[in-house]
């Protein structure tokens, strides 16, 4: 027998990717939090309340925090949450033992995140559009929508940090400590423009903050920072989340110590 | 020479920490095989398994599959295991971990004839979640033989499970073995290293301690049980020479023994009256336990 023909790649990637969706998919605990409260949260601050409370343009301005706050739910859920849950139950380390290539695995996850949060932004969107009458350019829609799925770059690798240095159930709490905070303190919830000057200057170190702002840019509503300021801060953290992770998973492996037997302790 | 080396652990020493996992461990599995690793818990089975599938880089010494590194490409797509882990996503059915695993490997035997293979026709469309421990095992057998493997190991494959599921799943592994590929199971159940396997390794505390076939192993030890009513008492045998074990059960007293005749003689010295002697070859479960004495440790935890 002569060396083994490599299985067709594509077709690991495209399974692996649907099997990732179709699990996320099934596990109410995941699906309903990520998709639902987004639209939920925007139906409520920005369509009902949104109509006189902070100013007219509070339904478009939340338009794109709110979506920005939708991709970032499966894309830290997805690594953070599903990688520890994964690595703990030994999958990962199955997995691992097998063909497959590493990155058919992490790319299922990214295609995952983009799926759910295009979904979401669809929601917002014909939310915004039919129900809190906000008018945009045909280019805007599309440059708005592309910018905000684009944030699933930093939030991927940030959820990718916090799946590498914490176990299982643990995982979700950290999640939502960073997920929570991070939305309110970035201003996804309420506007940043009224926060006091204090908080606005420290979300200069959120991803969330820097992805909302380029998000609000395409509809001329962002705090007049430069683009590339933010496209830079997110480039570098994200290159400092994946470099935090290839640490913990050098740490960690991929599991085999933590099911090392306990007789040996 | 016909017994080729398909898999290879030379003077392997692990540590985790300032705990030994394995110390100076030499391993070979030949072709064609099924090789039990037997062992109580902690003895260093699974850490071994993870050197052979590459998951553990090895510290000291060398780990080789098909005469490379164990995790090279060719390697796992020759390769399938079977983990102790508590299992694939619970959200997707049967058939879809099969699929799944189906497109990692470049010549996957039908759905249908793993499904087959494992004992569970019938529950493609049931979610992994669902199903009982000895199905869940099941499943994770036919992940294992998704890549129609030359080489399988099967780490602990019925840890856990009722004595008629394990004797169900030992089924499935017994038809796989005379599909004539090579396999590495570890367990800690005697009984099913001497049901499988047609060669044993046994492992305490990471050293090697014993190695052959079944039968070998146990007339290494000759290990016999001696029975008898007397007054003589289990600790009065003790420091009779070959004596592994003495206990006291119900009117008679039992001694295990590498060395029956000098202690028959002993018994029957000290006690005329003694009756109702019997002496049997022991099994393989007290023949382990003489081994583990006999290599200077402590009894390790009785197994099942």
């Amino acid at each position: 027998m002569t060396a083994a023909r490599p299985a067709r790649r594509w077709r690991i990637y495209i399974l692996e990717a649907r099997y990732q969706f179709l699990m996320v998919v099934r596990e109410p605990g995941f699906a309903i939090p990520t998709l639902l409260f987004p639209l939920i949260f925007y139906l409520f601050f920005g369509v009902v309340m949104g109509a006189g409370s902070f100013s007219a343009a509070t339904p478009t301005y939340m338009l794109a925090t709110y979506s920005v706050f939708g991709v970032m739910g499966p894309s830290l859920f997805g690594f953070g949450a599903g990688l520890a849950i994964e690595r703990d139950s030994g999958v990962l380390l199955l997995k691992r033992t097998t063909p497959m290539p590493a990155a058919a695995y992490l790319l299922a996850k990214v295609a995952m995140a983009i799926a759910f949060g295009a979904a979401v932004v669809l929601g917002i969107f014909l939310l915004g559009a039919y129900g809190a009458g906000v008018v945009l350019y045909r280019w805007q829609w599309f440059a708005l929508a592309g910018v905000v799925l684009a944030g699933v770059v930093p939030f991927c690798t940030l959820g990718l940090a916090v799946g590498a240095w914490s176990k299982g159930r643990a995982a979700v709490a950290i999640t939502n400590l960073v997920f929570l905070p991070m939305a309110m303190l970035s201003g996804l919830w309420i506007p940043i423009t009224i926060f006091p000057a204090v908080l606005r200057d420290a979300a200069n170190v959120l991803p969330a903050y820097h992805q909302a702002q380029l998000a609000l840019k395409i509809i001329d509503m962002d705090g007049g920072q430069a683009t590339l300021l933010h496209v830079s801060v997110l480039g570098v953290q994200s290159l400092a989340f994946l470099t935090v992770a290839a640490f913990g998973f050098r740490r960690a492996g991929t599991g085999v110590v933590s099911i090392r037997p306990g007789g040996m302790s | 020479m016909s017994e080729e080396t398909v898999a290879h652990l030379s003077g392997v020493t692990h540590r985790y920490g300032s705990v030994v996992a394995l110390e100076e461990v030499d391993l070979e599995v030949r072709r064609g095989e099924v090789l039990a690793v037997l062992g109580p818990n902690g003895a260093g089975k699974t850490t071994a398994i993870h050197l052979l599938l590459g998951s553990l880089p090895a510290q000291t010494g060398q780990a080789t599959v098909f005469g490379r590194r164990p995790d090279a490409p060719e390697v796992r797509a020759r390769r399938g295991a079977m983990l102790q882990i508590s299992g694939v996503p619970d959200t997707l059915t049967v058939a879809e971990h099969i699929d799944l695993f189906r497109a990692y490997y470049p010549a996957p035997p039908p759905a249908s004839r793993l499904l087959a293979m494992a004992g569970i026709e019938g529950l493609e469309r049931r979610r992994f979640g669902k199903l009982s421990g000895g199905q869940k095992q099941r499943v994770l057998f036919a992940l294992a033989l998704c890549g129609d493997p030359e080489l399988v190991f099967l780490d602990e494959p019925t840890a856990g499970l009722d004595v008629e599921v394990r004797r169900g799943l030992w089924d499935e592994i017994r038809r796989h073995r005379e599909s004539g590929r090579t396999t590495v199971l570890t367990t800690h159940y005697l009984e099913e290293a001497d049901a499988l396997a047609d060669r044993i390794v046994v492992l305490h505390r990471g050293r090697v301690i014993a190695e052959g076939p079944p039968s070998t192993i146990k007339s290494r030890t000759a290990a016999r049980r001696v029975r008898c009513v007397t007054r003589v008492t289990a600790d009065a045998v003790t420091s009779v020479p070959g004596v592994v074990r003495s206990e006291t059960r119900g009117q008679h007293l039992e001694v295990l023994t590498s060395r029956p005749e000098a202690l028959v003689r002993e018994l029957l010295d000290w006690d005329p009256d003694l009756h109702d002697l019997t002496v049997v070859g022991a099994g393989l479960e007290e023949a382990f336990l003489a081994l583990t004495r006999e290599s200077g440790e402590p009894e390790p935890e009785p197994a099942r």
